[in-house]
């Protein structure tokens, strides 16, 4: 009984961690982007409309990748090598925002 | 534990067939809803067929003055915020609502007298429209997130679906008539292809409308409330909050007001003047443009000075991604659409909630053929078959059944308007019911021709409990009402063929097992 338990959690645990990575890496990547376009150099309502734009579409295409790439941790991997730029824009985007 | 890596059209069909699967029943009711939305004011004004049919009103000024006038001496002399919205071509009435001491309070208005025009308890359109995103019975909140997040699906199940689909082009001009499953296929993906760039339009934008609770994290990281404020401003026009108390005094002549905004956007173009009671025992006067003028619905409106009659605010601009996203809301809304371009939004949605229909249908037909033993599917296979009879035949009838109900109950109903909408509810109950209860072919034949004789049916009912009847209609020119009961007739006649052709297919397996494995293969 635990034996199969486990086998079955090895069996599905991939897949498992796709449909996470796609359904909350891929929520948190588009959130990066909101944020990111922030240090897009326009005025502030428009960065934020920009953000808010474009953030359902690299949802969409993280997700596309995520069930695309061979292996979950491919889609992990590159959710993170996505993400690093967007940070980095977001600190530089904030920068002065809490005035 | 990696198994042998598939090619990425097979991954990309399986995420297609389960995002798609998982949502669908919801999507379906959410494009079915939203197709009729587009028909809002139409459906609304149906609805109440007490009101007066269109006239020629007079011109904007006028009429804005006639109304202000009536507020300010009958409806609402109290009122510290007023506002008119005035009559368009396809809604001929004048809506009010006002805040006073006692609170908020809206009315329908003559826009020849002023008076107050009484018409049955129904929320006509508007529930279809609210439905669509908010859904009912639960909170807004929790309707508006299940929405974004089926949209959400559907947007991935489009970018899959053309993934998967290897031969876009060529397999545009292919249909395959009368072979099961391979036509199931070839219709599910002509309605996809064909609509391809509406579908995808409509499903972005959708989440554009409520992209603020969707993606709120640019504007939260922004401290400053007012670059809040203009964001939200440049979505939907708002008035800034009435003083609580005393009323609006020493009003300017609103008249001429009403011909300046005309004059810098054009004649017919103004939408609404608001009156708001100011800080400085003034009155504020916003006058904003119809949303039928462009496609974008980034507000525009004008602030005058309620005592001098002085121009205060003009706001006539927004930056390029505020506009674009003004485009994509317009898009989703529809609303410049004239008759013509309304008519093609709704065939196009018709399209989007057969494709998610076909879709349905496909995932079973699929699956039949290897079916162990045909006469006792498996849990799974019965659940999908039932719903989908439920979701695809049912909701149009008991959308259908919402208007029975609409001519049918006593207009002294207490709460007549939310027992219209317990109709719908419950009728669509009574569909599921019977999906789960008869064998699945009669199922989907009764429902369709349930639905059939609801809609064939509702002129005669309308002829019956109303003076606006077809033959009426169509000899008086009352176009709306004539050109509603037709559209019934022709969505009854749909039903009826919908009905008549399931009734005499013959399942393939049945006739050719052999072939049943080959055929199985395809995505």
């Amino acid at each position: 009984m635990a034996g199969s338990f486990l086998h079955a959690v090895r069996a599905h645990a991939p897949l498992a961690s796709r449909i996470i990575a796609a359904l909350f890496g891929g929520y948190a990547l588009a959130a990066l982007t909101s944020v990111a376009t922030l240090a897009l150099p326009t005025n502030r309502i428009d960065a934020i409309f920009a953000g808010m734009l474009a953030s359902f579409l690299v949802y969409t295409a993280a997700i596309v990748w995520v069930f695309a790439v061979r292996s979950a941790r491919r889609a992990w991997a590159g959710l993170l090598l996505a993400g690093l730029p967007l940070l980095a824009a977001c600190a530089w985007g904030g920068q002065g925002l809490s005035v | 534990m990696n198994a042998k890596p598939r090619g990425i059209r097979q991954t990309m069909s399986d995420l297609h067939i389960w995002t798609g699967l998982l949502v669908s029943w919801i999507l379906y009711a959410i494009f079915l809803t939203g197709t009729v939305s587009y028909f809002r004011d139409e459906i609304s004004v149906w609805m109440r067929p007490e009101l007066p049919a269109a006239s020629h009103p007079s011109a904007a000024p006028e009429l804005a003055q006639r109304m202000i006038d009536a507020m300010s001496k009958t409806h609402a002399p109290g009122g510290t915020m007023w506002s008119i919205r005035l009559p368009t071509p396809r809604d001929p009435t004048v809506f009010v609502f006002w805040r006073d001491e006692s609170g908020f309070a809206s009315a329908t208005l003559d826009p020849a007298s002023g008076a107050r025009v009484s018409a049955r308890d129904t929320k006509g359109g508007d529930f279809f429209f609210s439905f669509h995103f908010n859904l009912h019975y639960i909170p807004r909140l929790w309707g508006r997130w299940i929405a974004g997040v089926s949209a959400m699906f559907m947007l991935v199940a489009i970018v899959s679906g053309v993934i998967t689909h290897k031969k876009i082009f060529t397999d545009f001009f292919t249909f395959r008539w009368g072979k099961g499953q391979r036509s199931w296929l070839d219709g599910h993906a002509a309605l996809s292809v064909l609509g391809l760039p509406f579908h995808f339009m409509v499903t972005y934008s959708g989440l554009v409308t409520l992209m603020v609770l969707y993606m709120p994290w640019g504007m939260q990281s922004v401290a400053s409330p007012e670059i809040q404020a203009a964001v939200t401003n440049e979505i939907r026009f708002k008035l800034p909050a009435p003083e609580p108390h005393g009323a609006v005094t020493a009003l300017t002549a609103i008249a001429p007001l009403v011909q300046q905004a005309e004059a810098r956007w054009g004649r017919g173009s103004v939408r609404s003047v608001e009156i708001t009671k100011s800080a400085d025992n003034g009155a504020r006067v916003a006058i904003t443009q119809a949303q039928s003028r462009r496609v974008s619905t980034t507000p525009r409106y004008l602030v005058f000075d309620g005592v001098s009659g002085e121009l205060v605010t003009a706001k006539e601009h927004s930056g390029p991604a505020a506009e674009t996203q003004g485009v994509f809301y317009g898009l989703h809304m529809g609303r410049f659409a004239d008759l013509m371009t309304r008519w093609l939004y709704f065939l196009s949605s018709l399209a989007g909630t057969t494709m998610i229909a076909s879709g349905l249908v496909l995932w079973t037909v699929k699956r039949r053929t290897k079916l162990a033993d045909p006469q006792r599917p498996y849990f799974g296979f019965r659940l999908v078959e039932r719903l989908n009879i439920a979701t695809i035949a049912g909701l149009p009838f008991a959308m259908a059944g919402m208007l029975w109900a609409n001519r049918l109950l006593p207009l002294n109903v207490p709460g007549r308007a939310e027992c219209e909408i317990h109709l719908f509810f419950i009728l669509w109950a009574l569909m599921l019911f019977h999906a789960a209860l008869r064998p699945p072919k009669r199922a989907w034949v009764e429902q369709f021709l349930a639905t059939a004789a609801a809609l064939a049916l509702l002129p005669a009912l309308n002829l019956l409990t109303t003076t606006r009847g077809l033959p009426g209609s169509l000899t008086s020119g009352d176009f709306l009402f004539a050109g509603f009961d037709l559209a019934l007739l022709a969505l009854a006649a749909t039903s009826l063929e919908i009905a008549r052709r399931t009734a005499r297919h013959q399942p393939r397996q049945a006739k050719k097992r052999r072939r049943a494995g080959s055929v199985g293969e395809a995505t």
